[in-house]
């Protein structure tokens, strides 16, 4: 307890200090402003730090950080206690502690990957689905595009600051699990582990910037915030439950008989994979798994050929990233999507006052 | 051509079939408060934001302080100010707040933002409320606001979209006032669209009346009214009665009345005479009242009162759009 209290009293003081810098910076700023030619900040800059503050005012917001604060503790607490039992002698993740704190469960509450990927979604289309029809609805739309600003700046700057306010938070947020995980187990992470954390943190924001771009492209289509919102929340819905539930029907459809030769097996096992995997979630949930654990090797079917003479052992960061590259490359591609077609949509418009 | 600051030609905008605007000219000059007149869905607004570069011309170009819309909106965006039809400001901002973000997208430096803000608010009568968030301002406010928001970038241009809509009648007195000082002291040019007619005669330099996508007359009010009304600058109203006695209206029937129609039409001077339900309405090409109350008196009918008229707007207007019938087939 009292380690606790002291590291609280010195991030205190680091908090402090690090103010004080800032107004020293602001101070410093002011004064080559008033040196120089009196130059203000540029239009997106000043858009990025509007919305920024607006999120982070909003009742939204402090509702979605409550709830994944919950999350990081629950989860932390749930792996904490079940700390021991994960550990076991055959395992090959064995010797990474530390990543145990993001993945070990006792069946009560998800593991933290798993929450995240759970939580993602509804973070990711809360900040994004009333982006460009709420301010529409109020009028505000036109008056700003009437100032001397590009028409994307505004949809653009609306990303960006929810995007630096999801990454403040997740990275926040982690290294909040990750100390907090290191004061109560008492073994740092190598620097291998970390690296494994940060990448994960990483996925994490990507995994939310794809549905932060799904919302604003619904917020641009969409006239009525509420079925913006409801459409993005259906699409959701939709990939997490019910294109399972298809998925499963059309394997049946497809299933070769027992007969069939090993290579057919392969294949339709990797067509239904590849089908799976046009659900984003399922990408992250592949990408977190693979780097979670490092013992995961592949994310398909392997051969006897394969697998014969490999020893169970981890696999170093690189490989793992190695595998998971086509899970970040298809992320990446479904977000650009998204913002394509919003951006396309948004510049051809024409802005009417309501 | 360098006095027009804005200039309009072939500008047309076409929605599918529909031509919301329908080769529109318009050139006005610098300096000059012009009132874009016509009933809802005429194409004003739809013309507005074309010169601003927010929706793109189907044919024809626009220039605004000599620069292309279409091409460079931002240039124009820098030099006008645009108040939309219902303006919006960030609810849970204050007054102030919305100002200085405005004047941050303009690039104006910071203080000078606040000493802009401060003199506009003072201006507008909206400095002690500068503090309150604006989902608390009133209607007037939110347009007083607005005129503050576009005229804190300091332009060379306004423009303001049905400015007094849902403002009570003191309020946009004062409103256009202050309108009206703005654009002489600080010599911009004002572009304003209204159905308002007599909102637009207070303050407006000139006139441009604008339905179904063209703009069908332009000028200042007695050049309009010279326009619309050749022949006939009098219209003179008669109040009759039946008699002295009988206060009821007589019936355009009755032969009285037909006989005092015949007579006046041969009266020197009346060009037209109407009669509808107990009042005469007699178009003149000099004022012939007199003529016209002798010859009511002595057709032995009560005069209850005689008004005679010069055209304003209001005339105007019904002649373009509650009788547009009549002036297409006269035309």
């Amino acid at each position: 307890m009292n380690k606790l209290l002291n590291t609280i009293t010195s991030l205190k003081q680091q908090l402090r200090v690090a103010h004080l810098r800032h107004n020293l910076t602001v101070i410093a700023g002011r004064g080559a402003q008033e040196g120089g030619k009196a130059e203000a900040p540029h239009p997106f800059r000043v858009i990025v730090d509007k919305e920024i503050t607006d999120h982070v005012r909003s009742w939204r917001f402090i509702i979605l950080l409550s709830l994944i604060l919950l999350t990081c503790f629950g989860s932390l607490y749930i792996s904490i206690s079940n700390f021991s039992k994960a550990i076991k002698p055959d395992d090959p993740d064995g010797a990474f502690f530390f990543l145990k704190l993001f993945t070990a469960s006792d069946g009560t509450m998800p593991p933290f990957h798993v929450l995240m990927g759970f939580l993602g979604p509804l973070l990711g289309i809360s900040l994004g689905f009333d982006a460009i029809n709420s301010e529409q609805h109020s009028g505000t739309l036109s008056r700003i595009l009437s100032q001397p600003i590009h028409r994307d700046y505004l949809i653009n700057a609306k990303f960006a600051a929810s995007l630096t306010v999801i990454s403040v938070l997740f990275f926040a947020l982690g290294f909040l699990v990750m100390g907090l995980g290191l004061i109560i187990i008492g073994i740092p992470p190598t620097p291998g582990e970390f690296m494994r954390v940060v990448f994960f943190i990483l996925l994490n924001i990507l995994h939310v910037a794809f549905w932060l771009n799904l919302s604003i492209l619904f917020s641009v289509l969409l006239r009525q915030p509420a079925t913006s919102a409801l459409a993005a929340i259906a699409v959701w819905l939709f990939f997490s439950i019910f294109y399972q539930l298809i998925i499963k029907l059309i394997a049946q459809a497809f299933m070769p008989s027992q007969m069939a030769p090993p290579e057919a097996v392969i294949k339709y096992q990797e067509l239904i994979l590849n089908l799976l995997r046009i659900v984003p979630t399922q990408l992250y949930s592949d990408a977190t798994v693979t780097l979670l654990m490092p013992s995961v090797r592949s994310l398909g079917p392997l051969t006897m050929e394969q697998v014969y003479g490999a020893i169970p052992s981890p696999l170093p960061l690189s490989q793992s990233l190695l595998i998971v590259w086509p899970q970040l490359t298809g992320l990446i591609a479904a977000t650009v999507l998204c913002f394509a077609i919003s951006y396309y949509s948004f510049m051809r418009r024409e802005i009417r006052s309501r | 051509m360098s006095e027009n600051i804005i200039a309009l030609t072939g500008l047309t905008k076409a929605y599918g079939s529909l031509k919301a605007v329908d080769g529109l000219n318009l050139y006005i000059k610098k300096g000059e408060v012009f009132g874009l007149l016509g009933p809802n869905g005429a194409g004003k607004s739809t013309t507005i934001l074309m010169m601003l570069g927010l929706t793109e011309p189907t044919a024809g170009s626009v220039a605004v302080c000599g620069i292309d819309s279409t091409k460079h909106p931002i240039e124009v965006k820098r030099r006008v100010g645009y108040l939309p039809d219902e303006v919006g400001f960030y609810e849970n901002r204050s007054g102030l707040e919305n100002l200085l973000y405005t004047a941050r997208l303009n690039r104006v430096p910071a203080e000078e933002a606040a000493v802009r803000a401060t003199r506009l608010l003072q201006r507008v009568g909206l400095y002690d409320v500068k503090d309150k968030k604006t989902r608390t301002y009133s209607r007037g406010m939110r347009q007083r606001l607005g005129l503050a928001d576009v005229l804190i970038k300091q332009p060379e241009v306004i423009i303001l979209d049905e400015p007094t809509l849902g403002i009570d009648p003191t309020g946009v007195r004062e409103f256009l006032d202050l309108i009206v000082q703005l654009s002489r002291e600080e010599k911009i040019t004002v572009l304003l669209s209204s159905h308002h007619l007599h909102q637009v005669q207070q303050v407006c330099d000139r006139v441009g009346i604008f339905v179904g996508g063209k703009l069908l007359a332009e000028g200042d009010i007695p050049t309009l009214s010279g326009i619309l009304f050749e022949g006939e600058p009098y219209t003179i109203e008669a109040g009759v009665a039946v008699s002295v006695a009988d206060p009821s209206k007589p019936d355009s029937t009755s032969p009285l009345i037909v006989h005092l129609q015949q007579q006046l039409v041969e009266t020197k001077g009346v060009r037209s005479v109407l009669y509808d339900n107990g009042l005469f309405r007699i178009g003149c090409t000099h004022d012939a009242a007199s003529l016209i109350a002798s010859a009511i008196v002595g057709a032995g009918l009560g005069l209850t009162h005689l008004s005679r008229k010069a055209y304003g707007l209001d005339d105007i207007y019904n002649r373009y759009f509650e009788g547009s019938t009549s002036y297409e087939q006269a035309s």
